[in-house]
């Protein structure tokens, strides 16, 4: 009876389904393919900030209906490929989504020297390249050679000069002193930063008192904080990568570097860090930040009931502005017509999740550039082209 | 060991034999064929014969030594890395052609101090050096950023079209070829593989094993800079993270430990179908493939231990009937996959007992 039954339904079913196709006519899907490191050196930080704000945005697209185009909606489906952190596999992707996949857009790539790599090709192509990822001194000169080459996120002297910035405003209003102790990771971005910052804090009217560099995935930094310690600073600075970010913070604590003042650049706006630090983490200062909204909060939420992932914060809530930027171009240009969309992202404002933005130039008119642990969320309190900051407060304990 | 000495020293000689023509005559074909593919294909297929070609030349240059001596060199990315620099750094200072020479002899000089330093040391500690070389070099770039410039990376601004890269690796490959071709049919060859075979019996004949040992490194290394050199620019910008990547040193020697390492096309063999292999796999399941590589390295090593080209000798000499040519054998058993490593190891008891 029930075997009767089911096979009742599954013909009713069957012979439906073409009808029920025909009747919802299902448009093709916009094909967009996400090409990031799945494995190697960049694959951790692919998988918390390139790859959840794409796979959240299109679900969210898609529970809307899809994206409107002039004969209707459309969803979009990800293309996701494994760049294996080395620049040739990700130009070859590239090639790959374009020439057999022919996907309708292909996202910017993961990491700064990757969407240098792949310019040419996405050009060549025909395809416009919108990164988030992408940070250079060069930026005007490659926006200018790649008229579809566009970057949603501001130059980066601008990470060392906000946090020096932060410091300066709290010297200057005598909460604290000019003492400043500053270390480095012996790495690309940290030595870029802590050449940056030098000049920086002498112009800004700091005494250097303790400066040195330890090596990347070194173990213990209690003589590292020790060290700075025993310099007497009113300031700690750390120009760090993730690993030693939260190592610093350890040994810090663990010694009562007594600062008023406490900085770790790079990692520093995970949502582990605080998860780890607990009630330590409260009033770090660390790259990146975002202004606390309703709005903000809730994107925090369902990336991570979407996603399974903590989104950080630093990239991702631009990452999804940048999608939110091609969705609503893509819906007023109405087609799949890359050039034009890529005409529309141009001199024209966009209401996102970050708020207005827009990309003059091509490049991103506004930053976060420090941020602060208050009360579990990273606040912004630093950067460019933004109004709504929130206040900085001094290191007072460390839990 | 008698039936090796018997073929190089059939080979040994000045005068090339008539089946030594043939050979360079078919290989020759081979890479003239191959050069008609920029023109036949563009897009991914493009892509994918220049990886072929790039890890083909790196294969065989690692074969070079690692394929007679048994060491197993994990140095690729190292040298690889050292060309990228040079070229990096001297792209405003020198016209590129310059360049791509003076990549090579960084890397001979590189390897050269690095060989004399350890080539000594066998088995397994050389391997160990050899992977902590990659390292050594990205400190001391990371270094010279720290002290010389404030950027993270390098730019390599020119402009090449991909058929152009296809091109120079495919050249490059065949010039690798050629000086294995030649090193295998000359005195130092036959050293290396006494060496291989029993590092004592080649110091008991009066073999200088540590000069013959670094002259192939270093002839092998500079080949690996040279790759370096070519590819650069299409990098466009060069950051010690990408540049001395260790995974690199790893495929080199799983692709050429797949073709089978006692014989100089073996790592061809090895390339092809693993770079097809990883582009499936990586298409398919991209957020496996780190799982499926490693199944598909385990079903190799059980399944063809001695690599294709041992596969492919015993489907030959399966038709021509019994065993082969007496000369082409050379102790097949103890090469490919399994034997290679075998091969160390044993080396190593031996020394020690």
């Amino acid at each position: 009876m029930r075997r009767r039954e089911f096979l009742k339904y599954s013909a009713v079913t069957a012979l439906a389904a073409p009808f029920v196709r025909v009747a919802k006519a299902d448009l093709p899907a916009i094909k967009v393919a996400v090409i990031g490191a799945k494995t190697g050196p960049l694959a951790p930080g692919a998988a918390v900030t390139h790859f959840p704000p794409y796979r959240l945005w299109a679900h969210e697209v898609n529970a809307g209906g899809g994206l409107k185009l002039k004969d209707g909606q459309h969803k979009v489906e990800l293309i996701e490929y494994d760049d294996r952190t080395q620049p040739p596999e990700a130009i070859k992707a590239v090639e790959r989504a374009a020439t057999v996949d022919k996907v309708d857009w292909i996202g910017g790539l993961y990491a700064t020297g990757f969407n240098l790599a792949a310019a040419p090709t996405f050009a060549r192509l025909g395809y416009p390249q919108l990164t988030q990822a992408c940070v250079t001194d060069q930026a005007p000169l490659i926006v200018k050679k790649y008229p579809g080459f566009f970057m949603f996120q501001a130059s980066t002297t601008s990470y060392a000069k906000g946090a020096i910035g932060v410091l300066k405003k709290l010297k200057d209003g005598g909460q604290i002193g000019n003492k400043v102790a500053a270390v480095n990771v012996a790495d690309d971005f940290g030595i870029e930063l802590a050449n940056k910052g030098r000049p920086l804090f002498k112009e800004a009217g700091f005494d250097i008192v303790y400066d040195k560099s330890y090596p990347l995935g070194a173990q213990d930094y209690t003589p590292v904080i020790n060290a700075a310690k025993a310099a007497n600073p009113d300031a700690f600075v750390a120009w760090s990568y993730p690993p030693d970010t939260f190592g610093l913070a350890d040994a810090a604590k663990i010694q009562g570097l007594n600062v008023k003042a406490y900085y770790c650049a790079v990692g520093c706006a995970f949502q582990g860090f605080a998860q780890k630090n607990g009630a330590a983490a409260e009033n770090i200062l660390g790259a990146g930040g975002i202004n606390d909204t309703p709005e903000i909060r809730a994107f925090y939420k369902r990336h991570k009931e979407v996603t399974n992932v903590d989104a950080d914060y630093w990239g991702s809530p631009f990452y999804y502005a940048m999608l939110q930027v091609l969705a609503q171009s893509i819906e007023a240009v109405g087609s799949l017509d890359r050039m034009a969309i890529a005409a529309h992202f141009r001199n024209r404002k966009f209401k996102t999740l970050i708020g207005e933005v827009e990309m003059p130039g091509q490049i991103l008119d506004k930053v976060y550039t420090v941020g602060q642990w208050q009360g579990g969320f990273f606040a912004a309190v630093a950067g460019q082209g933004f109004s709504d900051y929130a206040q900085v407060k001094l290191k007072t304990s460390w839990g | 060991m008698s039936t090796m000495a018997k073929t190089s020293a059939g080979g040994a000689g000045l005068r090339i034999t008539a089946r030594e023509a043939r050979n360079l005559l078919a290989g020759a074909l081979i890479v003239v064929a191959a050069g008609f593919v920029p023109l036949l294909f563009s897009g991914y297929v493009l892509q994918v014969a220049i990886s072929i070609v790039m890890y083909t030349a790196f294969a065989t240059s690692w074969l070079l030594f690692s394929g007679p001596t048994n060491y197993i060199a994990l140095s690729t990315a190292a040298f690889f890395g050292i060309g990228m620099y040079v070229t990096a750094a001297g792209i405003d200072l020198a016209p590129y052609p310059v360049l791509i020479l003076a990549s090579g002899v960084a890397g001979a000089l590189l390897a050269a101090v690095m060989g004399l330093a350890t080539l000594r040391v066998s088995g397994v500690y050389f391997v160990i050096f050899s992977l902590g070389l990659a390292e050594l070099v990205r400190q001391i770039m990371t270094w010279g950023q720290h002290v010389f410039g404030t950027m993270s990376g390098l730019y390599v601004t020119i402009d090449r079209s991909e058929p152009m890269y296809y091109w120079q690796l495919l050249l490059l490959a065949a010039v690798i070829f050629l000086v294995g071709w030649w090193i295998g049919r000359s005195r130092l060859g036959f050293a290396l593989r006494i060496i291989g075979n029993d590092e004592v019996v080649a110091v008991h004949c009066g073999i200088n094993t540590a000069r013959a040992k670094v002259i192939l490194f270093v002839i092998s290394s500079t080949f690996a800079s040279i790759v370096g050199a070519l590819v650069a620019p299409r990098w466009g910008y060069v950051e010690p993270v990408v540049a001395f990547n260790p995974s690199l040193s790893f495929q080199v020697v799983i692709m050429a430990l797949l073709g089978g390492t006692h014989r100089l096309w073996g790592p061809l063999l090895g390339v092809i179908p693993f770079t097809l292999l990883w582009e499936l796999i990586s298409i398919e399941f991209p957020d496996q493939t780190t799982l499926l590589l490693g199944v598909c390295f385990l079903l190799i090593v059980y399944v063809i231990p001695n690599g294709i080209t041992g596969l492919v000798e015993d489907a030959l000499s399966r038709r021509a009937g019994h065993g082969g040519p007496v000369g082409d054998t050379l102790s097949r058993g103890a090469h490919g996959v399994i034997g290679s490593v075998r091969t160390l190891l044993q080396g190593r008891k031996r020394h020690n007992a």
